[in-house]
């Protein structure tokens, strides 16, 4: 057996924790902030990996965050505060005699003082098949593993509890592409946070999302031979589930302290500084009974956590007296807050307040005066307020007549957020996950100079759990700074939604978004079908992200590229056939010039990208003139579109004497390759075979030059309003480089920039070295997005002239309506 | 002004794209005929008060049209531009009666009445 003594030098106590979980480590933490230097720390953990933020488990289900977002404490903190971490190897005893815990591993380590934040075990229930494959608790990153697996293999899904965590289980399910049933005991969802009428319209919203709600839902059993393949329920109701979540709640765990003799009994019982019935041992969060409760949420572990530090670094303090808690449903879109004793009844009174429209419900429960409880559907904004005035046991009468409209209607804070938090008192909570009230915030951003909500959430940890009141944490900012605040804020894509661009992006491959009703419905817009700012952007995401199986929608294209040519200010358009690298010959030239004499257009043009434009065509003339140009062997030059649009060319080495390298070649090459391709915006190239640089390819978004051993590649260059010359992204020797160079650069482009943002302002806004070191440094990247790129062509290269002018796509664009008859 | 007018069939609102308009060209000018997500249908001169854009060739959303020339945005319900901007889109009268689009002209349009 092992022995490592905790400390050989003996010099600081030595305190051992057992759990590496969200109480254990925030007493940690709470303790270096108060004597950094008194204890020498050991921590044993039973999970395999660093401390992380159980209540994000229901985003990391869905897809919003992944693991590292979640992370809480990194492997850095536990060194640079010297913590000995022993992750994925349990205490399995405590020698109260010789204090030494012996873990799974044999280690033995001796303390002074023992912390135990052993949390609690998720309560199964011991119906039949309860042990199969595929049923799992909701718990740890690992149920979540199990869930997402089977998540991606879709099918249907129990979840057994309509509680907090069983409805964001069944969420993120959903959201998964999996099909859904919930089963819940009482007779309706929540019934400990939520009354009837608010559990109703939260069932509701789930039914419509396609979560179906079984209340009074008894399980009898869970069949199947080695993987579960269903529950039955008490009434012989049989349920198929490929994967059954148990979500019933979940039992504190004082095993360990029981095994050793500690007094135990529903949890550890402790006193108001977290001390054991041993003197030498403390205990934090869910395994914890204090004056006879037992909680299950994330504040009251983190107020236990300070009392516990305070007594530890040996701080006078009141002790913990004990949670007033409130609850939130973390799912997105979904809004329900409850807080106190809502049962109403006895002396109490209620106010209720209903907007079937919003599909809002408030009730208020008061008594003598005072709020009692609070249930709070579809607007949560005042939660917070409601609680406040609750905790503070203030007498509300005045305020009954508003009381139900919120803070903005009850006098002094005006409807003005920002006056609204001005007008908070200092020991308002504005943290209800990390108990962190408005003056400690205040204080820090005066003191500390904070100037950013990730500051504030570093030296505070407001807003770092749930992350709910980070808007309340930026007002705050915004009022404590006054001018000096630039809201980080990202900007939404238009008044339609909340989201920007990339969370946007993000969501549609985390949440499996694959039309444009889905993303609207899953994101929230907040119109029946977004506007023209929105559907393009949208349009375009969701090709570039399902290439071959999202269907274009063409009312969601600008006119442009929904007609294939270049609308003028006269409502005619204009015709641009590709001419490849800028090379023309005598038949096409022909052929050109007859249909500018056939279909009487006014004007012909030689554009910038050396293409020849027509100019002035009649929308009806459209399928005909590109019919013409078809049989001629010319297509679409999408001159018009959010595309590859030209590669231009100087003569090279074909013709040049000066030249040391085949551009016009290589310029024909690259536009076969990435002709058709739809990109956050207008793409130009341009290739040049010798420095002299005669085909411009410096003010390109993706600029080729010969030199005299290889070609060297310029990207992000315009020649617009804003003149940029281009960066070099690198030199390369063979065509066969430039050509996966080229596309790897056009995928990256497409995968990440915004939409209607140019490679220019994308470069600038992410930098050159990001670019390189996906296109350049990684070969196996660049080789990745090149064949993504290859892959998303194989369904782009279909020249929309012809199939409009012979096959009749979208003839309804072409043709006026007539008169059918007249009274 | 909806007294004199000339009720004309212009064939079933299913010929309209969803979120698209098409065109009908009368003697005296072209109404654009819009059909919206809610499967509404609305008519309005095809012609924008700023520069005489090709309304029906703008993208529907609700019940509004941006103009394809400079994204100016008319409701469909009176023809009005919305936020910032000033102006209004014609009006035209229309209704779907058994699924078939109906407009109404006047004698102009309806080419009874010559102008002038």
């Amino acid at each position: 057996m092992n022995h490592v003594p905790a400390n050989i030098k003996a010099a600081k106590a030595r305190l051992v924790v057992i759990g590496n979980g969200m109480a254990g480590m925030r007493t940690v933490e709470e303790i270096l902030n108060r004597t950094p230097d008194k204890y020498d720390i050991t921590v044993f953990g039973a999970e395999p990996r660093v401390n992380y933020n159980r209540i994000m488990l229901s985003p990391l289900l869905s897809g919003e965050k992944d693991f590292d977002e979640i992370v809480i404490n990194t492997p850095e903190w536990y060194r640079e505060n010297n913590i000995h971490l022993y992750s994925g190897d349990p205490v399995i005893e405590i020698d109260r005699i010789r204090k030494v815990v012996i873990s799974k591993s044999g280690t033995e380590t001796e303390y002074d003082r023992l912390l135990l934040a052993t949390g609690s075990d998720p309560i199964i229930i011991p119906v039949p098949g309860h042990k199969l494959d595929g049923v799992v608790t909701f718990r740890d990153v690992d149920d979540v593993d199990v869930m997402l697996g089977a998540a991606a293999k879709g099918g249907p899904a129990v979840v057994i509890g309509g509680g907090l965590l069983g409805l964001e289980a069944a969420v993120g399910l959903q959201s998964r592409g999996m099909d859904v049933t919930v089963l819940h005991l009482a007779g309706h969802v929540m019934e400990r946070q939520l009354d009837p009428s608010a559990g109703y319209l939260l069932a509701q919203e789930l039914e419509r999302r396609g979560i179906t709600v079984i209340t009074e839902a008894d399980t009898a059993e869970i069949v199947g031979t080695d993987t579960v393949t269903g529950v039955r329920l008490k009434d012989g109701r049989m349920i198929p589930a490929d994967l059954v979540v148990m979500a019933v709640g979940i039992r504190p765990n004082g095993r360990l302290a029981a095994d050793t003799g500690l007094s135990v009994e529903r949890g550890i019982v402790v006193d108001d500084v977290m001390t054991t019935s041993d003197p030498a041992i403390f205990a934090v969060g869910e395994c914890v009974q204090h004056r006879g409760q037992c909680y299950g949420l994330v504040a009251p572990l983190f107020e236990m956590a300070k009392s516990c530090a305070d007594h530890l670094a040996e701080i006078e303090t009141d002790g913990y007296a004990g949670s007033v808690t409130s609850t939130k449903l973390k799912v997105t879109g979904v809004d329900v807050f409850s807080a106190g004793d809502f049962s109403g009844g006895g002396n109490t009174e209620e106010i209720v307040f209903r907007d079937a429209g919003r599909g809002v419900y408030k009730r208020i429960v008061l008594e003598d005066g005072k709020i009692k409880g609070a249930v709070l559907y579809g607007d949560t904004s005042d939660g917070g307020w409601y609680f406040q005035l609750m905790k503070e046991g203030q007498d509300v009468t005045e305020l009954r007549d508003t009381l139900a409209f919120g803070q903005a209607f009850a006098g002094g804070s005006a409807g003005n957020p920002l006056d609204a938090v001005a007008a908070l008192p200092d020991d308002a909570e504005i943290c209800g996950c990390n108990g962190v009230c408005k003056g400690s915030i205040v204080a820090a951003i005066t003191e500390k100079g904070l100037t950013t909500l990730d500051d504030v959430k570093g030296h505070t940890k407001a807003s770092a759990s749930c992350g709910s009141c980070s808007g309340l944490v930026e007002n705050l900012l915004a009022a404590t700074l006054g001018g000096d605040y630039q809201a980080a804020t990202v900007k939404p894509i238009c008044t339609c939604t909340e989201h920007d661009h990339d969370s946007v992006r993000r969501l549609i491959i985390a949440k499996n978004l694959k039309s444009m009703p889905a993303v609207m419905q899953e994101l929230e817009w907040k119109s029946s079908d977004g506007c023209h700012v929105c559907r393009p952007a949208l349009n375009y995401y969701l090709l570039a992200a399902w290439p071959g199986e999202y269907v274009d929608h063409g009312a969601s294209r600008f006119i442009n590229e929904r007609v294939h040519a270049n609308i003028q200010k006269d409502g005619t358009y204009s015709v641009v056939p590709r001419m490849w690298g800028g090379l023309t010959n005598p038949r096409e030239l022909r052929a050109i010039a007859d249909v500018a004499d056939k279909f009487d257009i006014p004007t012909v043009k030689v554009t910038g990208g050396q293409r020849i434009d027509l100019l002035g065509v009649k929308k009806e003339d459209l399928p005909a003139v590109w019919a013409d140009l078809n049989a001629a062997g010319m297509v679409s030059g999408h001159a018009y579109g959010k595309s590859l649009r030209t590669v231009k060319t100087c003569v090279g080495q074909e013709w040049c004497r000066f030249g040391t390298q085949m551009s016009m070649s290589m310029g024909v090459e690259l536009e076969k390759m990435t002709w058709g391709s739809w990109m956050p915006h207008k793409f130009k190239m341009a290739v040049s075979g010798c420095p002299r640089n005669c085909a411009e390819a410096t003010i390109k978004d993706f600029g080729v030059v010969a030199t005299d051993g290889g070609w060297d590649l310029h990207v992000g260059g315009n020649g617009g309003i804003h003149v940029r010359a281009t960066e070099l992204l690198c030199k390369v020797t063979t065509d066969e480089e430039v050509r996966e160079y080229c596309g790897a650069f056009i995928q990256l482009y497409r995968e990440e920039a915004r939409y209607l943002e140019r490679t220019a302002p994308w470069i600038e806004r992410v930098g050159l070295k990001h670019v390189q070191e996906r296109v350049v440094d990684d070969a196996d990247n660049r080789k990745a997005l090149f064949d993504r790129f290859m892959i998303s062509q194989q369904t782009a290269q279909i020249d929309p002239w012809a199939e409009r002018a012979s096959e009749g796509v979208d003839a309804h664009e072409f043709k006026p309506l007539s008169m059918i008859a007249a009274e | 002004m909806t007294n004199n007018l000339t009720w004309v069939e212009v064939g079933p609102a299913a010929n309209i794209p969803q979120q698209g308009a098409r065109t009908l060209q009368t003697q005296t000018d072209r109404i654009a005929i819009f059909r919206t997500l809610d499967d509404q249908v609305f008519a309005l001169l095809d012609r924008c008060p700023h520069k005489q854009g090709p309304l029906a060739q703008g993208i529907v959303h609700g019940h509004f049209v941006t103009c394809p020339l400079h994204n100016m945005v008319f409701s469909l319900e009176t023809g009005e531009a919305q936020g910032p901007d000033d102006g209004c889109a014609a009006k035209v009268e229309c209704q779907v009666v058994d699924g078939i689009v109906r407009v109404g002209l006047t004698e102009l349009q309806a080419g009874l009445r010559h102008a002038g």
